[in-house]
């Protein structure tokens, strides 16, 4: 008993079930962390002083993490391409490159975060950190959540592409889909955390 | 068996829904009840057997159905076992009920756990898990939920929620005692027990989240031909749009959840305020936090929470309505443009829960203006639902006692939520009985009435028999007259100024002197209610092994799910052949109709 | 495949996105440097994230030509967003006004 629509698009909604269903969970994922932005201006506007990022954070590590974040966003939309245009190699390529940034992006954040411990930071020492830590740190959650996926695509999920083509190409869509987001949300973290 | 364990067909994932809530359903209802032996004797050792034994027999009875043959029978039985040592277990530790006596904290702890497990792992899994899963899809003549492994998934992430919660009570220190709210500064100094129940919510908000994907997909994505949106059940309308409130109000309460977590467990101060004093000494924290930040984000979930509890139940009632009057609707459009405007409001009047936290007239009056506007759709429905019972030739069967019962006891419901929803009349009845009566008038006698309607209704479709008439006639009455018994005192109770909360039910007030001989009342209510509940569960499981067949059809029904296979063989797609709809979903007494119902999926 | 041919101009979008996103990046913490006033600060920085974020959502995640069910979703969750981050922040900061006991 096959699910109508897993793979082609319905005519009159013009998608099929997995688009909608990522584009859904995104839409949940937003509130999630709009909730914490909400959280961290309720904190800073109430706050008697708050320190300003830059002086607290380290802004070049924060930068060269946000361009591995962009960048892997590049190489993730083309793995997609690649498929599209048929060549599983450079597919196998662009993913494999999107799966070594996001390495390090948390080999970054690992010396990041490492740096802050050493100098005894932690969430408890200020209302400033704990809002930090937080919303990094589930942001780096979402970032292995998004790794786990797409090293299953590029590993052991990948052979998909032998069999239902069309299927494994949406897959590599729709998870292109989450991994853009998470790379939208660092957008917003970066200048609000380290730059104001 | 794992075919039925780790089944990915939605009707298989219904009925696990199902039963896993009733079970939840039960147990949370005797939480309170041991609860209202606290206030109706105050300080009177409790009778642990008395509160043990009737799981212990209804176990056995059921086993006994079950003949030691593997199957639900078995299992539910078991289960039965088990809480019922639980319950013993509850009521006479030392460290919660000292020689039978409860302790304050463990009051606390029951009440905390009976709202959360009554709400979160009862009503919903119940009202969108087991209903929306089994009927939705049969409803839109779909073969399944668009994504069925990810449906599988939200089944046992709620069910590992329900097992952290149920832990819970064992870790020292007892089960959360906060509220079900969970407010700050209390919950981020609680005992282990409330680090639990973050973790179980944690679960349950994610259940909740794949469920609500795929619902919302299934019903874009999934209906047949011919199936456009306006010829959609009401039920299917309802299922929709509490997935949207689910799928868009629930992270919040994620993200407030993590932080506590961060506050309880990283030495956060998110939700504590600088200076605070716990215990006569300052707490060592850095401090800064704000506890009403908990309150914004939490209520902007559990306000949608309370139209994620109605909804569902409106839909099963409209339902049953048009099928038992045989007629269609009265208003089938207003009911959805209806649906619609209140899912939205229903995001914008969160605060109206918070108007003794010293907020300004500003946003007092905008969040007192939108609670006004949000009854508008409410009553509109009420409405409608009413009306279609003009002109009809009514069948007075066990779901349609309780679809009537429901108009009138959400009627209470909701006009008792008027007063609450201004901010002057609040300040009186804030934290008072007065809210535990209108919320419960909603909920029991509301949505669970609907609950119980939409059982009996589809039972004959998920069996193929039928549940005994006159006992389910015995199960409403009673319920019915238990439930005004134990829901119309409190809100008197409320007037006269006694708070909720209170471990002595309000001895040690003066204002609460007058009213205080209503608790053994509601006591006594409470525990007959439980004497018919009891009736419907043997009723349910005797049904499912001797009930008498039911036809295919049996409520002649017009929608979809009863032009389905026959109690839909499992994983083997729903429809013999796929349906394709011609009209709407209420083409009952059609003029010049030979019969007098038309179903949607029958050619002209 | 004439896929193909389409997909070769996306291709060249992307890279354009991918150069401007860089140029963005570089912008926003350059005028990090300059040390504006906080409320310009901070404007300015969002309207920087806000175009870095809509070139990632309407090129990279394919949005400028999505169907209408998915940005009908995200209007609704635009909408909600905004309530969640503007209603309590403004119920902050017009509380009811109380008398210091002396």
């Amino acid at each position: 008993m096959e699910i109508p629509y897993t793979i082609d698009s319905r005519p009159d909604t013009g998608l099929f079930n997995a688009k909608l269903g990522i584009w859904l969970f995104l839409a949940s994922e937003v509130m999630l962390f709009g909730a914490l932005f909400t959280s961290y201006i309720l904190l800073r506007v109430s706050a008697p002083e708050w320190p300003h990022g830059s002086l607290i954070l380290n802004v070049p590590l924060a930068t060269l993490n946000t361009v591995v974040l962009i960048t892997s966003s590049i190489t993730m939309v083309m793995a997609w391409a690649s498929l599209k245009m048929n060549n599983f190699k450079k597919y196998r390529t662009y993913m494999g490159l999107t799966f070594l940034a996001g390495v390090a992006f948390l080999l970054i954040k690992g010396v990041e975060y490492g740096t802050k411990f050493e100098h005894h930071l932690f969430p408890s020492n200020s209302t400033f950190f704990a809002i930090y830590y937080t919303l990094t740190g589930l942001h780096g959650l979402h970032v292995i959540g998004g790794m786990i996926v797409n090293g299953y695509l590029w590993g052991p999920g990948s052979r998909m592409w032998k069999t239902r083509p069309e299927r494994f190409t949406n897959r590599v869509e729709v998870a292109g889909l989450y991994w853009h987001f998470v790379d939208l949300v660092w957008i917003f973290l970066f200048p609000v955390l380290y730059l104001l | 068996m794992r075919k039925y364990i780790f089944s990915t067909d939605h009707k298989v994932i219904g009925i696990q829904y199902g039963v896993t809530s009733l079970v939840f359903l039960l147990f949370g209802f005797t939480l309170m009840m041991m609860m209202r032996w606290q206030l109706a004797y105050p300080g009177i050792p409790v009778p642990a057997i008395r509160f043990a034994l009737p799981f212990v027999v209804v176990g056995l009875i059921i086993l006994g159905f079950s003949k030691f043959r593997s199957g639900i029978h078995l299992l539910v039985g078991t289960v039965f076992l088990l809480l019922g040592w639980m319950i013993y277990y509850l009521t006479t530790d030392e460290l919660s009920m000292p020689d039978g006596i409860m302790l304050p904290e463990f009051y606390n702890s029951l009440g905390a756990m009976h709202g959360t497990i009554m709400v979160f792992l009862g009503v919903v899994p119940l009202a969108v898990g087991a209903f929306g899963n089994y009927v939705m899809p049969l409803q839109i003549g779909a073969p399944d939920m668009a994504f069925p492994k990810l449906n599988m998934m939200s089944y046992w992430v709620y069910f590992a929620g329900g097992v952290v919660m149920l832990a819970s009570f064992f870790v020292p220190g007892g089960a959360a005692n906060s509220g079900w709210t969970s407010y700050p500064p209390l919950s981020d100094i609680a005992t282990t027990g409330q680090t639990m129940w973050l973790f179980g919510m944690v679960f349950l908000i994610t259940s909740s989240l794949l469920g609500s994907v795929n619902f919302i997909v299934t019903v874009i994505q999934l209906r047949v031909k011919g199936l456009t949106f306006m010829r959609l059940p009401f039920f299917v309308w309802a299922q929709f749009i509490t997935s949207f409130l689910l799928l868009l109000a629930f992270p919040p309460l994620e993200a407030a959840g993590v932080l506590q977590l961060m506050d309880r467990l990283a030495g956060t101060s998110f939700f504590l305020p600088t200076g605070l004093v716990v215990s006569g000494e300052i707490l060592p924290n850095t401090g800064g936090g704000s506890p009403l930040l908990w309150q914004h984000l939490f209520w902007f979930l559990a306000h949608p929470e309370v139209y994620v509890l109605i909804l569902p139940a409106m839909g099963i009632i409209a339902e049953v309505i048009a099928n038992n009057t045989r007629k269609p609707l009265w208003g089938y459009k207003s009911l959805v443009y209806a649906v619609i405007f209140l899912g939205f409001m229903s995001f914008i009047v969160w605060a109206h829960h918070m108007f003794l936290t010293g907020m300004g007239t500003a946003i007092s009056s905008f969040f007192q203006t939108t609670t006004m506007i949000i009854s508008i759709p409410s009553v509109v429905i009420l409405s409608v639902l009413l009306m279609s019972l003009w002109g009809g030739s009514i069948r007075f069967n066990t779901p349609m006692l309780f679809a009537l019962a429901f108009l009138p006891m959400f009627g209470i419901g909701g006009l008792t939520g008027l007063p609450l929803g201004l901010s002057s009349s609040d300040i009186p009845l804030h934290d008072t009985y007065y809210v535990i009566g209108h919320f419960h008038y909603v909920v029991a006698p509301g949505t669970l009435f609907a609950l119980f309607a939409g059982i009996y209704f589809w039972f004959p479709k998920i069996t193929g028999r039928q549940m005994n008439e006159r006992l389910g006639k015995i199960h409403f009455w009673g319920s019915f007259v238990c439930m005004n018994l134990i829901f119309f005192p409190m809100l008197i109770q409320g007037l006269a100024g006694v708070s909720r909360r209170l471990y002595d039910g309000g001895t040690q007030y003066a204002h609460a002197l007058n009213v205080l001989y209503l608790n053994e009342w509601m006591s006594v209510g409470a525990w007959a209610m439980a004497v018919f509940q009891i009736v419907f569960i043997l009723n349910l499981f005797f049904s499912l092994r001797k009930g008498k067949k039911a036809s295919e059809n049996h409520w002649q029904a017009t929608t979809l799910e009863w032009a389905a296979t026959p109690t839909p063989p499992v994983a083997h797609g729903n429809f013999a052949r796929v349906p394709e709809v011609f009209r709407g979903p209420y083409e009952y007494s059609v003029p010049g109709h030979p019969t007098d119902f038309t179903t949607q999926n029958q050619p002209s | 495949m004439d896929q193909t041919q389409d997909i070769k101009k996306h291709v060249r979008t992307y890279i354009a996105v991918f150069i401007a996103l860089l140029a963005l990046t570089t912008i926003t913490v350059a005028v990090s440097y300059l040390h504006l006033e906080t409320h310009e600060a901070i404007i300015i920085a969002l309207i920087v994230a806000a175009v870095k974020g809509g070139l990632v959502a309407s090129f990279f995640m394919h949005l400028i030509s999505e169907k209408k069910a998915i940005y009908m979703a995200l209007i609704l969750t635009a909408v909600f967003f905004a309530v969640l981050m503007a209603l309590p922040i403004f119920a902050h900061s017009d509380p009811i006004m109380m008398k210091h006991v002396p």
